[in-house]
């Protein structure tokens, strides 16, 4: 009994790894329904006239890529299904190459313009006065994009001066941009915001869907998931949705056992 | 007799990873161009530091330490491209020594620029003092941007989903459970922080409630933990069996 309490993590870990390998290899179906938060987003980015402006910014960089790349890649199918116009930025130094591979990506697939259709404004520093900055003036925050080009010529941001004039801004966070966003971005400017986040972060941010500061959250992979369900594009989250159920009803058995194991070998010392 | 074996299982390792690429090479299902290249050192760099689970090993240092220089490298460049560049380079340092620049100088970017060299003038001994003005430009200029919005955004509008009518018409039976629950939680974590009061009685009563909130919080938080770190292991595994392996469509 006491041997079993103190098994060898690595064998943990490779029941763990055998586990994620042989559910992503086998293939078979299981049900993605779009939960409320996740359909918040989808809901809003629907309801958005063509030609509504959609700032997405990516504040995540590759550490964080596997749960938000695929949000990335899912929100922009939609917006570019829908013909909107997507503004892409980022607070983090790591994100510039993993968000343009996504939005250049995706807009090819739509036949998408770059500083007609899509602009990418690459990275600046500063955080909470970034945004500040954005909501007096987007030009003197951003005077060129990421490829050089002025802003105030790109076509694709006519009719937006700041902040006030995007009809959604969708944050994908790794870290603590949501809330910066709440609380200099959407609190003075009113906005509408909606978020992706990594699991982690998850919990932290479903008070402010209760205070409807959020529009919706995609939340982890599984949020990612439910998108790629929603907008039809099922990629990469949907199918790593197979091993994260078969690996959590392994560390629900694992939880048991250990339990039981504990208890039973306690009983077993006062007996 | 135990070291030799850790040496030779990394150096089996190493082998069998090289022999794998060349096998894949040879076989075209890796394409021996940049992109091919590029991918079997993902791969590499991705077994290297999943190395650590079994255990700490030079080939996991190599490649942190590795991560740490490209990271910061990167991130200089990029800091420089679309930040300093396009901000302070071009607007005033270009016009002032170039002849040919088009446009006057932005005079005003000198006050931001000489805040920001005081904030690094705190490695020297004798001009230290002069940092102290762009802490306090920083501090002041914070404390006066945040605290309003913070205490509107955070607090505010955060109570007020507290305050939600229970019965206001046209809920359902649920959505009423749900204020009801949201006001207990909230008045009975609150209670639990209340430590000049002895937990005995109807307070620790509720306070007993609010630790059984606390604990459900924290289950949540760390099931989304679990979920969270479990993905990276998910893509990493998707990365290696489909972009490396060529196993998976």
């Amino acid at each position: 009994m006491e041997k079993l309490l103190q098994i060898d993590r690595r064998i943990i870990f490779a029941i763990i790894t055998v586990a994620v390998i042989v559910s992503l290899v086998l293939r078979f179906e299981l049900p993605i329904p779009a939960s409320m938060p996740v359909r918040g987003v989808y809901n809003k980015v629907e309801s958005l006239p063509e030609g509504s402006h959609v700032l997405i910014s990516f504040d995540y960089d590759p550490s964080s890529k596997e749960e938000l790349q695929p949000m990335a890649i899912a929100l922009l199918h939609h917006c570019f299904r829908k013909n909107l116009k997507v503004i892409g930025m980022t607070h983090y130094p790591g994100s510039p190459g993993l968000a343009e591979q996504a939005i250049v990506s995706i807009a090819d697939q739509y036949q998408k313009v770059n500083g007609t259709d899509y602009a990418f404004l690459g990275f600046k520093p500063g955080a909470a006065s970034l945004i500040i900055n954005m909501g007096e003036n987007l030009y003197t925050a951003f005077p060129k994009d990421y490829y050089g080009n002025d802003t105030s010529a790109l076509p694709v941001l006519q009719g937006v001066e700041s902040l006030r004039d995007i009809e959604l801004l969708l944050d994908l966070a790794a870290g603590t941009s949501i809330e910066l966003w709440i609380v200099y971005g959407k609190e003075k400017y009113k906005f509408e915001l909606g978020a992706g986040c990594t699991a982690v972060m998850g919990p932290d941010m479903y008070p402010f869907l209760q205070s409807k500061q959020l529009v919706g959250l995609l939340g982890g992979l599984k949020g990612a998931a439910e998108y790629e369900a929603l907008v039809g594009k099922e990629a990469n989250a949907v199918s790593g949705m197979r091993p994260q159920s078969v690996v959590h009803v392994i560390i629900i058995l694992f939880v048991i056992f250990g339990n039981v194991i504990y208890f039973a070998s306690r009983k077993a010392r006062h007996a | 007799m135990r070291k030799d074996f850790h040496y030779y299982t990394l150096v089996g390792s190493i082998i069998l990873f090289v022999s794998v690429n060349i096998i894949l090479m040879s076989l075209g299902r890796l394409p021996f161009s940049s992109d091919g290249f590029g991918i079997i050192l993902g791969a590499g760099l991705t077994l290297a530091i999943y190395s650590f689970l079994y255990k700490d090993n030079p080939a996991f240092k190599i490649t942190e330490n590795l991560y740490v220089g490209v990271s910061l490298g990167y991130t200089i460049i990029i800091t420089w491209y679309n930040f300093l560049k396009p901000d302070l380079y071009d607007p005033l340092i270009v016009p002032l020594f170039s002849a040919a620049a088009e446009k006057s100088p932005q005079y005003s970017l000198i006050i931001p620029s000489m805040l920001g060299i005081f904030m690094l003038l705190r490695f020297s001994r004798q001009l230290s003092w002069l940092s102290r003005w762009t802490f306090a430009f920083v501090v002041g200029l914070g404390a006066g941007v945040s605290i309003p919005r913070v205490i509107s955004a955070f607090i505010l509008e955060q109570i007020k989903p507290s305050l939600h009518p229970v019965f206001s018409g046209g809920e359902t039976i649920f959505s009423s459970i749900n204020t009801l629950l949201i006001l207990l939680g909230v008045i009975s974590v609150l209670i639990y922080f209340i430590f000049s009061v002895e937990h005995k009685g109807s307070v620790g009563a509720i306070s007993k409630i609010g630790v059984w909130f606390l604990m459900i919080s924290f289950g949540a938080s760390f099931g989304y933990t679990v979920m969270g770190r479990l993905s990276l292991l998910i893509g990493r595994i998707q990365f290696l069996l489909r972009d490396w392996l060529g196993i998976l469509q």
